[in-house]
């Protein structure tokens, strides 16, 4: 999809404040599309995608106001979109994890880390070629603690940088990074039996 | 190796890591992992940190591991970035200029 430019983007929301609903109807159809892909990620569901979507857009019609300018406009409604997900995420799924303390890495009264020696290390290939491993996979990324969910999809599956997720997430560089790296350390404790080859049978 | 003999290797490289310049504890070495992944560390630190993976076998083994943690979350759901429909539903567009006009 063409990038769109900094005045068209002007235009653009300058029609929008004035009410034009041919303003709206490109808005929707422009950045829509960007929208309800990275929603169906987050969500892995196409109805409630699309639920999200349209209530990021209305919200996004309400709070012009709130849009300064400082981030580009489809960041902006990308982390609209990214709060409407979340809020159903949080209904979604109640069994995940209430904290990740207990799956962060473990040093000694000496600093030294403490880690059992590894003899296999799994491919990408391995944890995923398999329907069961793979769902498993999914399943340990999608019980982590909303705020970290996010942060991983954002970054390690969508890969959008620190900078742009920082702005949809509304929090500074410095907290994406704790955040991604405590959702990184604990994700890697969680995956550590398939990581490390040990069947589940 | 006895329990006493492993406690005592590692007091001894603990000490050696805490006092040692030039030198990092695991602890330290975890502070500036999410930095050295983002390449932010500066010349000087990337070094030391590069210095601590070669002489501690737990942090090398942890950082490979957890960059391939980073590599399996990418592709858990597919290669690459989400694939972008070239539009929106028509129904959903109808749906949300309705709902803007009320
Ligand atoms: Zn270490």
């Amino acid at each position: 999809m063409a990038q769109t430019s900094r005045t068209d983007e002007t235009e653009l929301i300058a029609g929008l404040r004035r009410g034009e609903t041919r303003a709206f109807e490109m808005v929707v159809r422009q950045y829509g599309p960007r929208l309800l892909a990275s929603g169906r990620r987050i969500l892995r569901d196409q109805s409630l995608a699309e639920d999200c979507v349209q209530e990021t857009f209305i919200k996004a019609f309400e709070r012009l106001d709130g849009f300064e300018g400082r981030a580009k406009f489809g960041t902006w409604l990308h982390s609209i979109m990214v709060n409407q997900a979340l809020m159903k995420l949080r209904k979604l799924r109640p069994d995940k994890h209430e904290t990740i303390d207990d799956l962060m890495p473990q040093f000694d009264a000496d600093s030294c880390r403490i880690e059992a020696p590894w003899s296999h290390l799994a491919t990408p290939h391995e944890m995923l070629e398999e329907e069961q491993t793979r769902r498993l996979v999914q399943s340990h990324i999608e019980q982590l603690p909303e705020t970290y969910c996010i942060v991983l999809q954002l970054r390690d599956i969508q890969e959008f940088n620190t900078e742009t997720v920082s702005e949809m997430l509304n929090i500074s560089q410095g907290a994406v990074k704790v955040r991604l790296h405590r959702a990184r350390s604990a994700l890697k404790t969680l995956l550590e039996p398939l990581l490390r080859g040990e069947t589940m049978s | 190796m006895t329990m006493l003999a492993t406690r005592l290797k590692r007091k001894l490289k603990g000490a050696m890591l805490k006092w040692l310049p030039g030198m990092l504890t695991c602890v330290q070495f975890e502070d500036f992992l999410i930095e050295y992944m983002e390449g932010d560390l500066p010349q000087r630190q990337r070094t030391v940190f590069e210095f601590h993976i070669r002489i501690c076998r737990e942090c090398r083994e942890y950082m490979a591991a957890y960059k391939r943690t980073i590599e399996v979350t990418g592709r858990a759901y597919g290669n690459g970035a989400a694939p972008v429909p070239d539009e929106v539903p028509e129904d959903l567009v109808q749906a949300i200029l309705a709902a803007r006009r009320g």
